[in-house]
């Protein structure tokens, strides 16, 4: 495969799963804003953190209101994360590696790319924002079943999938990154109902409610959260969840290459820092500075997997 | 319903139908048009799905358009065909026995057939390619012949593309999308398949192996990337030979062969099948500034290390100039007549047919030698006194920019309007592969159609659509 095939395969479905995220984090924090209109712009703050475009956010408005916030993350074409441009990015990377592609996934790749133009196309009401959320997390399902129902499982597929569980454990960091002292133990103590929500938007920012739900009968302790999030191997968007999948199609591609690539060893190295600790552990040795040495190993991982693979040259 | 003027390919002169429309008349009559409009639709919804798209030059990047599609098939009956066939198959061998001629021994000029400035000022000339002998000695891999026709018996030759012609996409996909809308027309009318193509293309670039390749050759698609206006096709075609689709950055020379760069490291190729233009191949030995091409590979080719298609320097086969001269040039090297007619051209170079041409100015179509796409041309009868006075300016200053052509009477189909059945004008390119002692047509081609009624310019970036063209089985 060409290098630069891989590296549109695995862009292209960073990009969707980015959408996918930021359509999450929308929903996460228009409920906020909706149900506790002191607490909104907080939460706004915290969702364009997460995304990495407060700073640009604030170059455009003064204050955090919903209106601009929703323009700012679904459409303005000046943001490179909008889920307009963000969608533009992954059609021009499908668009590149066509060829790899089957007929099915790039004619739903495009097919989603006219939808969401379609739905962008003019500002987003508030009353509509549910349906045009569910939309964009909709069309992402139909292209990740796609994907596995047509697709061949080689190295297409492999950097298929190192795209959207790098994107995907970068995005459950980030989340953690700016939440995390509402996971700290001396908050678990205040247990004030505004606490509650709080946890419960982290939940539902990663669609991890009912699941967790379920395993801790309604029981939510920030801990227990962040063991969910970070460990929980079944949670398909924990840390570690991630981490199994990006080692498990780095060793499919060693194999396909007969070559073990440097890559892998970091992965595996990251993937044990996951594994091998428990929850306590880590609340012992610090979980703000884990999260982050967690981002910073996730992003070197990308550059190293670039290079191993020779996406640029 | 004909109009008198023009041949209709379907209903002839007069109100009859001809007979290879028969069948699909009977069906067309059957049919709600309600219905069929819907069928239109349909197909516009599905192209814009699979997003088969031409980008338009000049625009912002909103600017993909589909080329519009017209349900009413053209139908060519297999004698047609056949005719059409034996005419494009002498010209094509000897465009070939032409291009070996013009870069060795240049015996057709010494002959006087052709006078020699005809090359000698011509930039599609690539002195570059003197003395180097194409693995097979094939220059034109891929050719797309445009046919027009003006009678029941009456083809020309409008334009011979040799350089890297595009459209076989669209004939690919017509007839994929008429399958789907109308099944049961397939089983009604039998038509010749040309879903075969890209295995023929396949099969016909690796028969031109350099000396170089060993085992099964690997052939690679280069594209100038996605902003180009054919892109789509590039993708298409590479996809289905099961080609890896490379741009210029993909590629470098390793160990005296072209080579691309994978996740496992670089790969050799054997045949590029290109869709960049001579000029942009390699900025090394063309084209300083191009940012599309390998530095390199031209030195690669001619030490035969890799098979370029179409090969550099083909451009002075389908020059507009040279064109006129076809009729000589088949006679040349094959001893025969041209079986198919060119159409009839002044040289403008020529001080007669320069003068000519200012007097008969409102009759004739006006072509820049190197123009394509529709672009730079004049047609007399349906321009103003003021493009007429411009144009004559122009012929004036640069005489040798130009040549001239009758307005022919295009042949008429009719497509599906508002108001049923409404007579357009087509023209037609069939697609040739060319490889050692075989010359291959697709049995079919892109029809091309002037949708605004009377126009007679068919290119899509001017308002032209297509058709699916069936030929028929015998």
């Amino acid at each position: 495969m060409l290098g630069k095939t891989a590296d549109g395969l695995f862009w292209m479905f960073r990009y969707l799963e980015r959408n996918e995220n930021t359509a999450r984090l929308l929903d996460a924090g228009f409920r906020i804003a909706l149900t506790r209109t002191a607490a909104a712009e907080n939460e706004w703050a915290s969702v364009l953190t997460t995304i990495g475009v407060k700073q640009a956010f604030l170059e455009q408005y003064e204050r955090m209101e919903t209106a601009h916030v929703i323009d700012f993350l679904l459409r303005d074409p000046s943001n490179a994360s909008s889920v307009t441009s963000v969608i533009q990015a992954a059609r021009d990377n499908a668009r590149l590696l066509r060829t790899a592609l089957t007929r099915e996934l790039w004619s739903d790749t495009n097919e989603c790319w006219l939808t969401l133009r379609e739905l962008l196309a003019h500002p987003v009401r508030e009353r509509e924002l549910p349906f045009v959320l569910s939309t964009i997390q909709r069309q992402n399902a139909l292209l990740n079943g796609t994907l596995h129902n047509t697709m061949m499982r080689n190295e297409i597929f492999n950097f298929a999938r190192l795209g959207t569980f790098l994107e995907r454990a970068d995005n459950t960091a980030r989340i953690l990154d700016v939440k995390y002292y509402l996971l700290l133990p001396s908050v678990s103590l205040v247990g004030s109902s505004l606490d509650n929500v709080q946890w419960e938007t982290i939940l539902r920012s990663v669609s991890a409610q009912r699941s967790y739900h379920r395993l801790h009968k309604g029981d939510v302790r920030p801990r227990e959260i962040a063991n969910f999030l970070m460990l929980d191997l079944r949670m398909p968007r924990s840390l570690a969840f991630c981490y199994a999948k990006i080692v498990d199609n780095l060793t499919h591609l060693a194999k396909d290459y007969g070559v073990r690539q440097p890559c892998i060893n970091q992965a595996e190295t990251v993937f044990a820092k996951l594994t091998n600790r428990s929850i306590e552990d880590i609340f012992e040795s610090g979980v703000h500075e884990f999260i982050q040495d967690f981002v910073r190993a996730n992003n070197a991982l990308g550059s190293q997997i670039e290079k191993d693979f020779r996406f640029y040259g | 319903m004909a109009d008198e003027r023009h041949f209709d390919e379907m209903f002839g002169t007069g109100e009859q139908h001809r007979e290879p429309y028969r069948d699909y008349r009977q069906w067309f009559e059957s049919q709600d048009t309600a219905w069929l409009h819907r069928k239109s639709d349909e197909a516009e919804t599905v192209f814009r799905r699979i997003g088969i798209t031409f980008n338009v030059y000049g625009e912002e990047e909103a600017s993909e358009r589909l080329i519009p599609f017209d349900v009413v098939p053209r139908i060519i009956s297999s004698r047609e065909w056949s005719r059409l066939v034996r005419g494009i198959r002498q010209r094509i061998q000897a465009m070939n026995a032409f291009l070996y001629d013009v870069y060795h021994r240049k015996e057709i000029f010494r002959a006087g057939r052709v006078p020699i400035e005809m090359i000698a000022n011509n930039d599609a000339f690539l002195p570059q390619m003197i003395g180097v002998s194409p693995p097979g000695n094939v220059y034109t891999h891929v050719v797309g012949v445009d046919i027009v026709r003006t009678g029941e018996n009456e083809f020309y030759v409008l334009e011979d593309n040799a350089r890297t012609p595009s459209g076989v996409s669209y004939m690919l996909e017509n007839r994929e999308i008429m399958l789907q809308m109308f099944p049961e027309l397939f089983a009604r009318v039998n038509v010749q398949a040309v879903g075969n193509y890209p295995k023929t293309l396949q099969r016909s670039l690796g028969n031109c192996v350099p000396r170089s390749c060993e085992g099964t050759p690997v052939i690679a698609v280069l594209t100038p990337g996605i902003y180009n206006s054919a892109y789509f096709e590039h993708a298409f075609l590479a996809a289905q030979m099961g080609a890896e689709l490379v741009e210029g950055h993909d590629l470098r020379v390793v160990d005296g062969r072209i080579a691309m760069r994978t996740t496992q490291g670089y790969a050799p190729i054997d045949v590029i099948y290109r869709r960049v233009d001579d000029e942009y191949l390699d900025p090394l030995n063309f084209n300083p500034q191009s940012l599309l091409g390998v530095p390199g590979i031209f030195d690669v080719y001619r030490a035969g290390g890799v098979t370029i298609a179409n090969a550099p320097g083909t451009g002075i086969a389908d020059d507009k100039a040279v064109y006129s001269y076809m009729p000589d040039i088949i006679e040349f090297y094959t001893g025969e007549k041209a079986l198919l007619q060119n159409v009839p051209t002044w040289r403008c170079a020529e001080p007669d047919a320069l003068r000519y041409v200012l007097d008969h100015l409102d009759e004739l179509v006006v072509k820049e030698v190197h123009g394509s796409g529709g672009y730079g041309m004049l047609i007399g009868p349906a321009a103003s006194r003021k493009a007429l006075a411009e144009f004559r300016n122009k012929l004036k200053a640069t005489p040798s920019k130009y040549i001239a052509q009758p307005t022919l009477s295009l042949s008429t189909t009719p497509i599906l309007t508002k108001n049923g059945l409404d007579p357009r004008h087509v023209d037609l390119r069939i697609f040739v592969l060319v490889s050692p002692n075989k010359i291959h047509m697709t049995p079919g081609g892109l029809t091309r159609v002037a949708l605004n009624k009377g126009s007679l310019i068919v290119n899509s970036s001017q308002g032209g659509g297509t058709k699916d063209t069936w030929v028929l089985e015998e």
